[in-house]
């Protein structure tokens, strides 16, 4: 029986001809990485199982979530894994300044590539399945396992293909994708399953698209995302690794529990009502509600704080000024980014509108610091979740959306279309 | 194994942020985790809630975040088992790693409500609800999981195979 390209990466891992759904295995891992919250936490477990991780080139650390540290105990936390980091000579420690957001952090200086079996102490791990990856987030035992014996068990997923055609519309980026499918197959449409993206309608979306869908997987409940490895991605993996790639490709006659069709030219702009990301609502149908007026605004994260997000924010802010009553928080995700944006003249923008621009960080996305709400606040975000407290307050309320509609809901002062920011 | 207790009841989608919400995360010393557990979703749980007790739950359950503290608040605090209709992949694995009994169990999450009084046989998979005298069988778990949980979870499963 053929195997989804999920499949044959885990079978290649676990050293097997091939492995079905349901099958219980240990995979070999490529990554294993964790972060200043649950980093510090297996360090007293993986001392349990080693002295020494399995592999300094394979063990990584990004201080990410409560940094530049919040408080004296986010602070310890860092510390531990910054000291373990040195003494076990790891090769991948990112520290603030040199670094950023996990997620977007490890494509761009190369730390994960195509064909490789990952995992990372945060759920939104799956991002990596943009490159062609297997990649999943784990808890603080299962990292503390892979750390030490450079493997770890896995229950191998079903699948569902979704068959992306056609191009979407201006105003339409993997954020308002995401969001439509979530919002189609529910929170736990994918549960246990790889999300395996497939079609000609993929050429049209850049690697940052892919990044954001791979991404939000886990909000449908998904184990993966996954995307096949094209020319934008090899072209990818040519600008930023050194490592050597494998490119699987599904099987012909690959199983899957559902084919779901997307045609993105009929997907609109797209925002997530609280307090689920599948709680999709179009553009079209929010203009035809009540105004719902804004606190907050937060463009960043590692779902959406990438070059194409900073460049579209800043396309539709240009010439413009954030409404009176809104505080508007960019955050960019890796100091590279932040580079470009200042090279591009997209700092001058942000800030000349009226936005803070702040240093990557997870922060606000969830209610960590740098953009807290209090009781009653509403926020509109380009993070990836909009549980009850997220952000802050459990009254506080968060509309998931695209770094477009989060910046024309900024002018706005109430959640906006950003096809009509001129036409105020 | 049995645990016997009286039921938290909550419906679908209870995600890791409202179970032991970021603001806690500086800390993963168990105690301080589970004096705030549930504190997003029911802030009387802390208060209420005695050894033994059991949560049961709708759809997938412990979704979101990968945070062991979850799973390790809720068992600090007390809870002797979490029976829901289903579970988020990360808290499943995550519950099994540090020995909180989890069931997956549809009929049970929904013949169950609120303060019964409910009594589990972990090795027959048998759910009992006292208060309204039914039955329910949870499914087992697969063979390679019972293997993990009688080791006394993965870190002991990992050292007893070297």
């Amino acid at each position: 029986m053929g195997m989804t390209m999920t499949q044959k990466i885990l079978a290649a891992h676990a050293g097997l001809e091939s492995v079905a759904a349901g099958q219980l295995i240990e995979a070999k891992l490529d990554v294993v990485m964790a972060n200043d919250i649950t980093g510090p936490m297996a360090l007293p477990i993986v001392k349990q199982m080693s002295d020494k991780v399995f592999d300094k080139d394979k063990v990584v650390f990004v201080p990410d979530h409560f940094t530049p540290n919040k408080d004296i105990k986010s602070a310890e936390n860092s510390k531990a894994i910054r000291e373990y980091a040195k003494e076990q000579g790891l090769s991948w420690y990112f520290e603030q300044g040199k670094s950023g957001v996990e997620h977007a952090i490890l494509p761009e200086a190369g730390v994960v590539a195509a064909g490789e079996c990952i995992i990372g102490a945060d759920s939104h791990t799956c991002t990596y399945g943009a490159l062609g990856a297997f990649s999943t987030g784990v808890g603080t035992t299962d990292i503390a396992t892979g750390m030490a014996m450079g493997e770890l068990w896995f229950k191998v997923p079903s699948a569902i293909k979704f068959v992306l055609t056609g191009k979407p519309g201006p105003y339409v980026t993997g954020k308002d994708i995401i969001i439509h499918i979530i919002g189609k197959i529910g929170v736990d449409g994918a549960l246990y399953k790889s999300m395996e993206f497939v079609g000609d309608g993929i050429a049209n979306l850049t690697m940052d698209d892919r990044f954001t869908m791979a991404n939000m997987a886990i909000e449908a409940g998904a184990k993966n995302g996954i995307f096949p490895v094209d020319d934008r991605t090899e072209k990818y993996l040519k600008e930023h690794t050194k490592k050597e790639y494998k490119v699987y490709s599904a099987d012909e006659d690959a199983q899957y529990d559902d084919v779901v069709r997307i045609d993105l030219s009929e997907v609109r702009p797209t925002v997530a009502f609280p307090h689920l990301p599948g709680n999709a609502k179009t553009i079209d149908e929010i203009e035809a509600m009540d105004p719902i007026w804004i606190d907050q605004v937060v463009i960043g994260s590692c779902t959406n704080g990438r070059i194409t997000d900073m460049r579209k924010a800043a396309a539709i802010l240009k010439g413009h000024t954030v409404h009176p009553d809104v505080r508007v928080m960019v955050v960019p995700a890796t100091q590279k980014i932040y580079k470009q944006c200042i090279a591009e003249g997209l700092v001058d923008i942000f800030i000349d509108a009226g936005c803070a621009v702040n240093t990557p960080s997870c922060g606000p996305c969830m209610g960590g610091h740098m953009g807290v709400m209090a009781a009653g606040e509403k926020c509109v975000s380009t993070t990836n979740r909009n549980f009850v407290g997220r952000m802050g307050h459990v009254e506080s309320l968060i509309y998931l959306a695209s770094p477009e509609v989060a910046a024309a809901s900024a002018i706005a002062g109430r959640i906006a279309n950003p096809e009509k920011v001129g036409d105020r | 194994m049995r645990a016997l207790g009286h039921v938290f009841k909550y419906g679908d989608n209870v995600d890791t942020d409202v179970i032991i919400p970021a603001r806690y995360l500086n800390s993963f010393d168990a105690q301080e985790l589970a004096s705030h557990a549930m504190v997003d979703i029911d802030p009387d749980f802390v208060k209420k809630v005695q050894p033994g007790d059991l949560i049961v739950a709708n759809k997938n359950f412990g979704c979101g975040s990968s945070r062991e503290h979850a799973p390790l608040c809720l068992k600090t605090a007390g809870v002797s088992c979490v029976i829901a209709e289903t579970f988020a992949r990360i808290f499943y694995r995550n519950a099994i790693n540090i020995g909180l009994p989890i069931i997956e169990c549809p009929e049970a999450a929904k013949g169950i409500d609120a303060g019964d009084e409910v009594e589990i046989d972990f090795d027959s998979g048998k759910i009992y609800n006292r208060t309204k005298g039914t039955e329910f069988q949870g499914q087992p778990f697969p063979e390679f999981m019972q293997k993990l949980i009688a080791a006394g979870g993965l870190v002991k499963y990992t050292n007893s195979k070297k």
